[in-house]
């Protein structure tokens, strides 16, 4: 069945319920209520207060078959799912989904658990490093492909009821003795608990596992003690190292900055660089460094924003602090200095994954963005982004708040290199959409900017900037011109070898990731 | 087709011969002319790989920019000829030959230069020739050196100059007033172009833009880079204000009438304008196109 | 008139966008045998060993063992390097 971007969806996909195919942006109305919390008798005086992960396995009655999950603050520097998925194997409990809000190459380690049968479905962000090259060439090593989310399509599934959780394993870098927690310090401190937030208000049994537990109360808390179950005192949640960079500085490599220049310049010259605009910056070098670039406009033409969101950085953060902004929404804070913002500046506010772009509530703060620039692994002739799998056909990367951005900001840019080492990266069809071009406005690399033909207002704004705009097929023969056009790495079509199976952020099927023939 | 005597070089961009990341990239970053080296910037065991190199990027890529190839000496070093033998056939704009010091060694590349053009039945002044003073030798000649007709550009290459000086660069750049001015008078008297030296602490995007705008404001009419972020800089300086180009355009527009009406004296704002205030006026023009201003719209304003 | 290596010789570098290509004699009649390692086997496998054959032949060379380890280099830049490891083999 061909969704309404054209991709091939299988009408039956092996252990995925009420297969609804994507109809474009906003078409689907849920005509239902959400999910509700588990309803509990919290007794007088009880101490909260576990001695070991199995005694929390233990309490929370966790059986085979059920579903558990985490969150991806501590990045690639957690330790909390490791030791977790070790007890439960330990137990012999077996046929666990593992619903993650992301996925790290530090989450190798779930292979041998996979392997064994402890746990047998994932749904995550992404699938990144050894985990995701094997699971990438054996799809059949769980019981039905991996469930692919945005941030905010993780959310929405979540509170639709459609993610149910038994119990979350949650890390907290500070917690009391009742469990009210916060990412803003600790030893392990890596700033917004945003993704932990709607877990902790919906799972069955909740469970923080902290390694800074305080006698005082912990105020301000990210997740009140009225969510919380139980508490375990460990050595170490995570690795500092790998949960939050120090400052994360711009980039020197000159193409980068010469993309990040033009994506400013973009701004710049469709009007929406101008007094009271809002934007977001994905990571990635180019994305990162448009920053440096957006400043010195603002503080030249002496415009202020309103807000921006994160994935904060330092380098939002700096902003923030010197008044370029007047608030940041942060998800998700990705370095020392953006934590240290989020513990000291007040208009740094800290905000849960649904706050950031659940596409099914009243109103996720991207429904308010002007501009969001943003990466992309490849993107195609129909402006198409494939964030997740590499140019061979192997899972490395995250679909993390890609659609949501795009889909709320009014100008959705692009930025990535037309060619990497000799790879073109404007395919005719990218191996899997993430975010679907519809909602991409601007696509810009080192060589020239390509404008989607459907926003013409755009294109009559640029035609005479100066600015390398060009046809997106001229962009791509500039590529082939270069290099030559590459043989096409074959995809299996048997259902069996679908690896994973992308959700749009309202739940219905974008697309479906395929085993390589290679 | 830019007349390769008068096209605007405002940047000469060095691009390490021998490093294909560099040499794919070297394009993107609007440097008026891209200077490949196989000489300094490559060790004497790679010479060869260097040379080789750079001439398949050049027959096989197409660059926006001016193509120019420094080679090694033709006779002090045992690469030069080699060099040429390799790299003329993918026919760059231009060679560029280091530490020129004697009329007779743009002879020998002109030589060959006509040798490959003939064979290949290219136009004659298919490729040309900038020199660069990096001596005292070459400095006492320059004057000889720059009447050579395939040379059409000299340039002044600082860091070999100053070790010949035995001193050191400084910041005021005192040291260098006397070549540079040397240099500059004998390519305007042979109505050459004149390069401007690189400036290597990329760091010091201060001290540079002081130097470009020196360097400008002596006459040069573009500046060697080693970094892409010089680039914006040395444009930016050689952007013409917008009192330079409305004069630039009203000394064209009135030329043009004089041309057309047979006019003999030609008065701009009641001064007297001849050949060479036309001349700069066109490159004004040029200069403030290449800047990306709309210079049809001054043009109907005026 | 063909050519026949005097020596095995390499060119170029282990970098990014670089390739390392060795060339050594074969016997004769043993034509261009080719062994390619590279990042983009599965996009350019095919047009990368047709290029090197075609420039070992264009050079003059029939009888040639290739291995190439590549990492990403365009066209110019395998032609380049193969060329220049073809003429250090043919120095004494």
């Amino acid at each position: 069945m061909k969704n309404a971007i054209g991709r091939d969806i299988p009408a039956h996909i092996s252990g995925i319920n009420n297969i609804r195919l994507y109809e474009g942006a906003g078409v689907y109305k849920p005509e239902k209520s959400g999910a509700g919390k588990k309803l509990r008798v919290g007794k007088p005086h009880t101490n909260k207060i576990l001695q070991s992960i199995d005694e929390a396995i233990e309490k929370t009655g966790l059986k085979d078959g059920q579903t558990i999950s985490f969150h991806h603050h501590l990045r690639n520097g957690d330790y909390v799912m490791k030791m977790v998925v070790e007890r439960i194997a330990a137990k012999g409990i077996k046929n666990i989904t593992i619903a993650a809000s992301s996925l790290s190459p530090c989450h190798d380690f779930l292979i041998d658990y996979i392997k064994d049968g402890t746990v047998t479905a994932l749904e995550s962000s992404g699938l990144r490093g050894q985990l995701g090259k094997y699971l990438t060439r054996h799809p059949e090593a769980l019981q039905k492909p991996t469930i692919i989310r945005s941030h905010g399509g993780r959310a929405r599934a979540i509170e639709a009821g459609e993610l149910h959780i038994d119990v979350a394993f949650m890390a907290a870098p500070t917690c009391d003795r009742q469990g009210n927690a916060t990412g803003r310090i600790g030893k392990s401190a890596f700033g917004s608990m945003g993704y932990a937030m709607i877990d902790a208000a919906y799972a069955d049994n909740v469970v923080l596992i902290t390694d800074n537990l305080v006698d005082e109360p912990v105020h301000p808390y990210s997740i009140p003690q009225t969510q919380v179950d139980y508490i375990v005192p460990v050595e170490e949640i995570g690795d500092p190292a790998g949960i939050a960079s120090g400052a994360i500085r711009i980039t020197k490599s000159p193409t980068q900055l010469l993309i990040a220049k033009y994506a400013a310049e973009v701004m710049e010259k469709t009007g929406i660089l101008k007094e009271g605009f809002s934007m977001q910056l994905g990571s990635g070098g180019a994305s990162l460094a448009a920053a440096k670039f957006i400043r010195e406009k603002m503080e030249a033409q002496n415009i202020t924003g309103s807000f921006g969101i994160g994935g904060v950085t330092g380098i939002f953060s700096e902003m923030l602090k010197d008044g370029l902004f007047k608030a940041c929404y942060d998800a998700q804070t990705f370095d020392t200095t953006a934590v240290q913002s989020l513990a000291e500046n007040p208009n740094h506010i800290e905000i849960s994954a649904s706050f950031y772009a659940n596409p099914w509530n009243a109103g996720p703060i991207v429904n308010d963005l002007d501009v969001v620039i943003l990466s992309a692994t490849e993107v195609d002739l129909d402006f198409n982004v494939n964030v997740i799998t590499d140019s061979n056909g192997v899972c490395m990367g995250a679909s993390g708040g890609h659609s949501d951005t795009a889909a709320g900001a009014a100008l959705t840019i692009i930025v990535m290199p037309l060619i990497r080492g000799r790879l073109p990266m404007i395919r005719d069809h990218v191996q899997n959409v993430v975010t679907p071009g519809n909602d991409v406005d601007v696509i810009i690399t080192e060589r020239g900017i390509a404008i989607n033909p459907k926003r013409t207002d755009l294109i009559e704004k640029l035609s005479n900037s100066g600015l390398p705009i060009m046809k997106i097929e001229k962009l791509q023969q500039m590529a082939y011109d270069f290099v030559g056009k590459p043989d096409e790495v074959q995809l299996s079509d048997a259902d069996k070898d679908i690896v994973a199976v992308v959700e749009y952020r309202d739940g219905s099927i974008l697309d479906v990731i395929r085993k390589p023939l290679v | 087709m830019n007349d390769p005597k008068t096209r605007l070089r405002r940047t000469m961009m060095f691009v390490p011969g021998n490093s294909p990341k560099m040499i794919n990239s070297a394009d993107i970053y609007g440097a008026d002319s891209l200077m490949f080296d196989v000489e300094d910037a490559i060790a004497i065991t790679e010479k060869d790989t260097a040379r080789h190199l750079v001439a398949n990027a050049l027959k096989t890529l197409k660059f926006h920019s001016e193509t120019v190839v420094r080679i090694n000496h033709p006779t002090q070093t045992p690469f030069g000829m080699d060099d040429l033998k390799v790299i003329l056939p993918s026919k760059p704009d231009m060679i560029r030959l280091p530490k020129v010091e004697d009329v007779s060694e743009v002879q020998l590349i002109t030589d060959e230069i006509e040798k490959v053009e003939k064979e290949n039945g290219w136009p004659e002044g298919t490729i040309n020739i900038i020199g660069a003073i990096e001596s005292v030798k070459g400095l006492y000649n320059v004057r000889e050196i720059c009447q050579q007709p395939r040379l059409i550009a000299i340039a002044l290459g600082a860091e070999d100059f100053i070790a010949n000086l035995k001193t050191q660069r400084t910041k005021t750049g005192i040291e260098l007033y006397y070549a540079r001015s040397q240099i500059l008078m004998a390519a305007r008297d042979a109505e050459i172009q004149c390069m401007d030296t690189v400036f290597s602490d990329v760091k010091d995007m201060e001290g540079f833009e002081r130097e470009v705008t020196n360097s400008r404001d002596m006459g040069f009419d573009g500046k060697s880079v080693i970094h892409p972020k010089q680039i914006t800089a040395v444009h930016r300086i050689y952007t013409p204000n917008d009192k330079q180009l409305t004069h630039a355009l009203k000394v064209l527009a009135a030329f043009e009438d004089s041309l057309k009406n047979h006019k003999g004296v030609l008065a701009v704002d009641g001064k007297m304008i001849d050949g060479p205030i036309v001349v700069r006026a066109q490159r004004i023009v040029d200069q403030a196109k290449a800047a990306g201003i709309d210079v049809e719209k001054k043009r109907e304003e005026i | 008139m063909t050519k026949i290596l005097a020596k095995s010789a390499k060119a170029g570098f282990e970098e990014k966008n670089d390739l390392v290509v060795e060339v050594s004699p074969l016997q004769n009649g043993s034509g261009v045998v080719i062994d390619l390692q590279s990042p983009v086997k599965n996009q350019y496998g095919r047009h990368i060993e047709a290029l090197i054959k075609d420039t070992v032949t264009a050079e003059g060379f029939f009888d040639v063992q290739v291995n190439v380890l590549d990492k990403g280099a365009w066209d110019y830049t395998i032609k380049a390097r193969t060329i220049a490891a073809l003429e250090r083999g043919m120095k004494q």
